[in-house]
């Protein structure tokens, strides 16, 4: 009934006749109901995220009574993590945080000024044609899968390394956390390349009339300009670092530790997830619940970096009209 | 400004010529990653690639190996992402740009776009896994219901397992806020002068959509469109999470048929520490990338040959 009278209000106003004005009303209001529903599945989303990460997780907390040392307490102070261990199980989630942080650290203490610097460069310095060029570099850098940057953490970065020191294993924070500032450089250099680009060229020509050199513009004029959005780019970033996981997987290591020591491995959080669910822990063991209880942890901190991300876009937006 | 120390004209044009230098060192070292980054790919595993590695199945043997359920896994969850994510994330972007008034709901629904975007892919795996895989732990312990023939195409199983549909659905999750964000942009740049003519017309603001936002915002929403898909090709975690298994020996012959996808079957290579399998695996990536290539160069010219000029 609904559909016909749609599919009758487009033929008919295809022809130029006037149509029943209910007729037109009806149709337009089953459209909007269905596109209502569509915007509503992502909220659909969030809150089986919440749930399901939130029970689970309750479930590792509260469902293990025979065991010792499980719960919320335990778990978030806990600085030892060895749940598959038969014996000693351990539950404490901060050498996977402490992996996280160290992997992410050194990403971003390559990646972030290295980006911004490019940004600067793309934005303020280079010629149009190479602007072009390098730009689309940057898409290819920022479309390669992660698993393909693990590859090169392996196969590349690890054994380069290794022949600077031997201190290096096969698997180590650094290497994975060099591959992973890979992956994020493309991110930090085009949004803040985007936020340099905002800035409106009256200030670059005000500055440059009061005799700045090109340097003193960008650095002293439109970097603090673009202040915003350049640390929103750099929060964004490391949301995406701190939930990479294929690199992590291949590079990093098996062993939670809490070590800010960049040539020993480590194991991240999400690290630890893909070990449980490509080993064979049972759907019903603790090791397996416990891997929802990291996962949330893992959600939480990322929630809060792009929330923080968009309070600072909000608050601290230049406007220039 | 006017606290500012003197400083001599000469330091300050010093400084800019550093400061130039330290900007052409960084966004060389940025070409050079790339430039190793392939090259190291291509000289590891361009002599693996050949028909053979194409049409055979994973195998034990790395000489033997190939990637043929792997691709055809891939193009299977590509395309079950595609036909869910695309109407749903533009679907999303026409009601909040087009319809939605300003209110709680609405700037709510925009703000949670933002944080799903956020969120790590690999968290999307479990959500997957408890939602698609297990119907959130309906019928556990008791088998699945089935729904016609296993043999033919049109099989179904509730819950979905490990199954193809599955995975499509879970990465459709996944790329849902780029869709939306990158239609949301699409259609915004159309002026809104063609709006308020559609309108003053007498036209409804669906047929103002069907007949002039969408076809005038096509070229951008297919580049998003293209752009995101590129994205849910080459993801591996969440497919990690579900559970595909490490050798797959048959291409899918329906939504319930088990998989794996080009970026596990990388994984599972990379991480074996013989030689001859890391070669395959720079093999298998050499394809990755080649598909890849090929969304990007479609989406340049997709956006070439539909874009014309509004105004």
């Amino acid at each position: 009934m609904m559909s016909r009278s749609a599919s009758a209000a487009t033929t008919s106003a295809a022809r130029g006749t006037p149509i029943p004005r209910s007729a037109r009303d009806r149709s337009e209001r089953v459209v909007k109901s269905v596109l209502l529903s569509f915007s509503l599945l992502s909220i659909v989303t969030t809150f089986s995220i919440v749930a399901v990460l939130g029970l689970e997780a309750w479930g590792f907390f509260t469902g293990f009574p025979d065991k010792p040392g499980i719960g919320i307490l335990p778990f978030f102070t806990g600085t030892e993590w060895s749940p598959l261990l038969g014996g000693e199980q351990k539950f404490g989630v901060l050498p996977l945080v402490c992996g996280t942080l160290l992997v992410t650290v050194i990403a971003g203490a390559f990646a972030l000024p290295i980006g911004l610097v490019t940004a600067i460069y793309l934005s303020e310095y280079a010629p149009p044609r190479l602007r072009v060029v390098l730009k689309s570099a940057l898409e290819v850098l920022a479309g390669v899968p992660t698993v393909v940057y693990g590859f090169f953490a392996l196969a590349v970065i690890t054994p380069a390394l290794q022949r600077v020191s031997d201190a290096f294993g096969t698997y180590n924070a650094l290497s994975a956390g060099l591959a992973v500032g890979i992956m994020i450089l493309p991110i930090v250099c085009s949004l803040s390349e985007d936020a340099l680009r905002a800035v409106p060229q009256s200030l670059r020509d005000g500055s440059s009339a009061l005799g700045g050199t090109k340097f003193d513009t960008s650095v002293k004029v439109v970097l603090p300009a673009a202040l915003s959005g350049i640390m929103a780019s750099f929060l964004l970033a490391l949301t995406r670092a701190i939930g990479e996981t294929m690199i992590v997987a291949l590079a990093a290591g098996g062993l939670a530790q809490m070590t800010m020591n960049p040539a020993s491995q480590v194991q991240t959080m999400t690290g630890f997830i893909v070990a449980i669910f490509t080993g064979d822990a049972q759907a019903n063991s603790v090791e397996y619940a416990s891997s929802y209880a990291v996962a949330a942890t893992l959600f939480i901190m990322t929630l809060a970096l792009t929330l923080a991300g968009t309070a600072i876009l909000k608050r601290f937006r230049e406007e220039y009209e | 400004m006017t606290d500012a120390p003197h400083v001599p004209v000469a330091r300050r044009l010093l400084a800019n010529r550093m400061f130039l230098a330290t900007c052409v060192a960084c966004t060389g070292l940025a070409v050079c990653v790339l430039a190793v980054l392939i090259v190291s790919i291509m000289m590891d595993g361009v002599h693996r690639l050949s028909p053979d590695f194409i049409a055979n199945f994973a195998s034990r043997k790395p000489d033997q190996a190939g990637i043929r359920a792997p691709l055809v896994g891939s193009i299977w969850v590509c395309t079950i992402c595609a036909l869910t994510a695309l109407p749903v994330g533009v679907g999303t972007a026409i009601y909040l740009e087009e319809f939605a008034k300003r209110s709680r709901l609405t700037e709510f629904i925009r703000i949670n776009i933002s944080n799903l975007s956020g969120v790590p892919s690999i968290v999307y795996g479990i959500i997957g896994l408890t939602a698609f895989s297990r119907f959130f732990g309906w019928r556990a312990g008791s088998e699945p219901i089935e729904l016609g023939n296993p043999e033919s195409l049109l099989y179904l199983r509730l819950p979905f397992g490990s199954s193809v549909l599955a995975g499509g659905l879970t990465l459709a999750l996944v790329v849902l806020p780029i869709v939306i964000v990158a239609s949301q942009e699409a259609i915004r740049a159309v002026p809104s002068s063609l709006r308020q003519g559609a309108l003053a017309l007498g036209s409804t603001r669906w047929q103002m959509v069907w007949r002039l936002t969408l076809p005038s915002s096509l070229p951008m929403v297919m580049t998003g469109a293209i752009l995101a898909m590129s994205r849910a090709i080459g993801e591996a975690a969440p497919i990690l999470v579900l559970g595909a298994p490490l050798m797959v020996l048959e291409t899918p012959a329906n939504l319930m048929s088990e998989f794996t996808v080009l970026p596990m079957q990388i994984f599972n290579w990379a991480g074996r520490a013989k030689a001859s399998f890391q070669e395959i695996a720079a093999a298998a990536i050499i394809v990755q990338l080649a598909v890849l290539m090929s969304f990007n160069a479609l989406a340049i010219l997709v956006r070439q040959r539909l874009q014309q000029p509004l105004q």
